[in-house]
């Protein structure tokens, strides 16, 4: 179903996207997805995660190949495929990601003209023309930024606001006839960790660049910053195109209903009840930058999720009551005790049962070159000592009865943890965790790469911890997986608790209409 | 708007979730298999990894002997060549601890020679008995560990940069407490703690390194000490949040660094009964390249006492071996240089080539 106008065409389109379609091995990221973005236009790309969204933009960034078949013009003319990374502003494309890029400890200048200084053969840089010429560049846009500070000590707005001018003039500098090919920018989640203030600003310089002429491709997670700056907006879910609209003629609900669908809930419904045992943990006034305070309690046996958009902070919360970072306050009681979250660690968390299992599996959760057995036997060694100490057929004996347990496959203690899939390194990282026995135990995107058996092992474990006693946290985008596996799920936006959703209303559509609709007001 | 789904998701999904499953299954049993297989069939190449050096070692005597038969296969040779690299084994072992926990020491030299001058000062200009001197400059070495744990961990300044500053200090007190001389007639006592006392005519000196090594060997293999060290040279960040105390982790390691590269120090004295202001500085590197080379030994991949223990002894045979064919004392430089770089290249080809950390 599409509902394209015709109000605003240019000569030609400024990119034309036809039958796009990307698998990968047997799974479809895009299927058949066509859509133009016109001149001087701002064109919203929604869906939630897993939709396409990001294989679309890795396709236009020369990332990935399309399957054949597919089509991309740029200004009327069809541009190779896959596209040459190297050359795509050349072509009039630049990219705008949420990392933006820049260089902090270089100046303003320097990150402005990176692209030239970094591939220039000039022997001898003229500094004094080139801050003349940033300084220039700004008093265009009307930003004021000093050509000559470090970037390092720009606010988060300006250094987004660098960065969008930057691929404006990159496209600039490199196409040959700008005023018939102003560029297409594509600004890729910019603005979840800006200040509502902050995003204003963004959105003036967008309508800036799109007066020069360039279009924008605005990628977000949020309706209502789509709603206010795009002229039009495409739907993406399960890689297939639901729609292109006007936005002017399209409600918010619309959009929801597009983005997350109407399939009914394959599981109508949580397959749990909330817990009505005793408080095991309450949380009080949590916060750090961004987050909070918030407030909230686990009961024994409870599975409890966090969710929420991009940049929302739910995913901050298991590492901050871990202690695992610094400018933390608030106050959490573990079975009537009582911690300042100030001078929380992770050793006297570890000491009051609290186990705390990162998203960042071989960066943060285990050690990728050392063997399986020594990872999951790290909390235990003290007990696995023998009369001549610790030998390494002892650690092998303990982390294969683990392995067995877990289901770690395959189970061969001296594997180095590396070599384990996805799946197998999350089993066997959980079971060095679980051994011990938590209190609490947090556990961030648990799983995250995960193949569907490994999945349900995993959701097993955590099921019979919580049987247990535990109280269990589980911070995660995946809706479908918090439905099933919690008891209560908590939903996030800018820092806050906006939503609670158990029993009947716990369902993976709840949870993503919540995601989306509750914008909180903030004055 | 919904595009067309099936009227039935669940049966669909769980259909789908069957078929994966069975596949899944197929695929672990051929990995659990092959690597079953792997295990059995390259059980030669792991062997050959851990005792390669000593192959290496056994090849190169019977090379070398091939042409100067008398001196290489003489028991004396070997004696005296074992005990005189005493101090190589002990100042390796002192490298390896912070290398183990992701911290360089270039400053293992410096407080060996530090170590060994002051022991002469204290003995033979300010005539304190042997046994205090020696307590002291062992103190000494802390010491200078805990001033590097200090500047590494509170200023957060890369272990390379302080240790190399310090090292450079340190070689500046040693001239400043010698008055650039040479200081001769230390302790007989100490001279025959160490080198006079032979034990199937090795001097006694050799066995305190042998001792040591196989101490090193035990805390890193069989204790959780030596596991968490290891942690923290491999991950810090996983091992922080498995609850290790990081920053008590390297400074434990430094400051035993310090202690056992003072200790090296002792025995350089003791083995000549006199100190001079230079000499223990030309040990660096020697240290570096048997640390380096032992971690392509005995345990692949981690610095372990074992394989540092044999890699001195590989490269010091080389070393009296091309002394015997006459070739001038360059060759030294030629072979610790050369082994260092070798020894770095063949531990990055164990490590699949990633860049180092």
């Amino acid at each position: 179903m599409r509902s394209e106008t015709t109000e605003r065409v240019g000569d030609t389109d400024a990119l034309d996207i036809r039958h796009l379609s990307k698998h990968f091995g047997g799974a479809v990221a895009l299927d058949d997805v066509s859509l133009t973005v016109r001149r001087g236009e701002v064109h919203g790309l929604l869906g939630s995660n897993g939709s396409g969204k990001s294989t679309l933009i890795k396709v236009l960034a020369g990332f990935h190949t399309p399957e054949p078949g597919a089509e991309i013009r740029l200004y009327g003319q069809s541009v190779p495929l896959p596209i040459p990374g190297a050359k795509v502003r050349e072509l009039g494309l630049a990219f705008v990601h949420q990392h933006l890029g820049l260089i902090p400890s270089l100046s303003v200048t320097e990150n402005l003209f990176i692209g030239s200084l970094s591939t220039g053969q000039d022997w001898a840089i003229n500094w004094g023309a080139a801050y003349r010429e940033a300084a220039t560049i700004f008093v265009r846009f009307g930003l004021a930024l000093d050509p000559k500070a470090p970037v390092g000590t720009l606010s988060a707005v300006q250094q987004a606001l660098l960065a969008i001018v930057r691929a404006y003039e990159d496209i600039r500098r490199a196409t040959e006839n700008h005023v018939d090919r102003p560029g297409v920018l594509v600004l890729d989640e910019p603005t979840p960790f800006l200040p509502r203030a902050g995003v204003e600003q963004l959105f003036g310089l967008v309508r800036q660049c799109t007066q020069l002429g360039a279009s924008v491709i605005f990628v977000s997670h949020d309706v209502d910053e789509v709603r206010e700056i795009t002229d039009r907006a495409t739907v993406l879910r399960d890689g297939h195109l639901i729609d292109t609209v006007v936005t002017a003629n399209t409600s918010h609900e619309a959009f929801v209903e597009r983005i997350i669908g109407r399939n009914m809930d394959a599981y109508g419904g949580a397959n749990k009840q909330a817990r009505v045992a005793s408080t095991a943990v309450s949380v009080r006034s949590l916060a750090t930058a961004g987050v909070g305070p918030v407030t909230f309690d686990l009961s024994e046996g409870e599975i409890l999720g966090l969710t929420g958009l991009i940049g929302s902070g739910f995913d901050n919360i298991p590492a901050l009551l871990y202690g695992a970072r610094k400018g933390t306050t608030g106050e959490m009681t573990i079975d009537s005790q009582r911690f300042d979250l100030a001078a929380l660690n992770p050793i006297k968390a570890l000491e009051v049962g609290i186990a705390y299992l990162p998203a960042d599996r071989l960066g943060e959760a285990g050690i990728g070159s050392l063997p399986v057995g020594d990872n999951v036997s790290m909390p235990v060694y003290g007990k696995l000592r023998g009369a001549l100490g610790l030998t390494d057929r002892q650690i092998g004996r303990h982390a294969r009865k683990l392995g067995h347990e877990a289901g770690v496959k395959p189970n061969i203690p001296s594997m180095s943890l590396a070599a384990l899939s996805g799946g197998n390194v999350q089993k066997a990282l959980m079971a060095k965790w679980l051994q011990i026995g938590p209190r609490l135990l947090l556990l961030d995107e648990p799983t995250q790469g995960v193949d569907v058996g490994a999945r349900q092992q995993i959701w097993d474990a955590l099921d019979r911890t919580a049987e247990s006693g535990a109280a269990i946290l589980v911070s995660s985008t995946d809706y479908e997986q918090l439905a099933q596996l919690c008891h209560r799920v908590l939903i996030f936006a800018r820092g806050q608790i906006v939503a609670e959703l158990s029993g009947s209303e716990l369902t993976k559509d709840m949870i993503a209409e919540h995601c989306y609709r509750s914008m909180p007001q903030i004055a | 708007m919904s595009t067309g789904q099936t009227s039935d998701p669940i049966a669909a999904y769980e259909k789908r979730i069957a078929a994966l499953e069975a596949k899944l299954n197929s695929l672990e049993e051929s990995v659990i298999l092959r690597t079953a297989h792997e295990t059995e069939t390259f059980d030669w190449k792991i062997w050959a990894e851990r005792f390669g050096l000593l192959i290496a070692w056994g090849g190169m005597i019977l090379i070398l002997g091939a042409f100067k038969p008398d001196q290489m296969f003489a028991w004396n040779s070997y004696a005296s060549m074992f005990g005189s690299n005493a101090m190589v084994v002990v100042l390796t072992l002192a490298l390896m601890i912070p290398l183990t926990t992701g911290d360089f020491d270039l400053s293992v030299a410096s407080v060996m020679g530090l170590s060994s001058m002051l022991l002469a000062v204290l003995n033979v200009k300010m005539g304190m008995p042997i046994g205090g001197a020696i307590v002291f400059v062992l103190a000494a070495g802390a010491v200078v560990g805990a001033i590097n744990s200090f500047f590494i961990l509170y200023f957060g300044v890369h272990s390379l940069i302080v240790t190399l500053g310090t090292g450079y200090f340190i070689n500046g007190v040693i001239l400043w407490v010698s008055n650039s001389n040479t200081i001769a007639g230390v302790s007989m006592d100490l001279v025959k703690a160490v080198i006079l006392t032979r034990l199937f005519g090795i001097p006694i000196g050799f066995f305190y390194a042998l001792a040591l090594s196989v101490l090193v060997w035990y805390v890193f293999q069989h204790t959780s000490l030596g596991r968490r060290l290891l942690f923290v040279g491999r991950g810090r960040e996983v091992a922080r949040l498995s609850g290790v105390n990081v920053n008590r982790v390297r400074t434990g390691a430094l400051v035993a660094s310090g202690v056992i590269a003072a200790f090296a120090g002792v025995l350089y004295t003791g083995m000549r009964g006199a100190s001079d202001p230079s000499s223990a500085l030309a040990f660096l590197l020697p240290a570096f390249a048997a640390a380096f080379l032992g971690s392509t030994a005995i345990y692949p991949g981690r610095f372990n006492a074992p394989g540092a223990f044999v890699a001195v002894f590989f490269l010091s045979t080389g070393i009296m071996g091309l002394n015997f064919l006459g070739v001038d004392s360059f060759v030294q430089n030629l072979f610790y240089g050369g082994g260092l770089v070798i020894a770095v290249s063949i531990s990055q080809l164990i490590r699949g080539r990633k860049p180092m950390d």
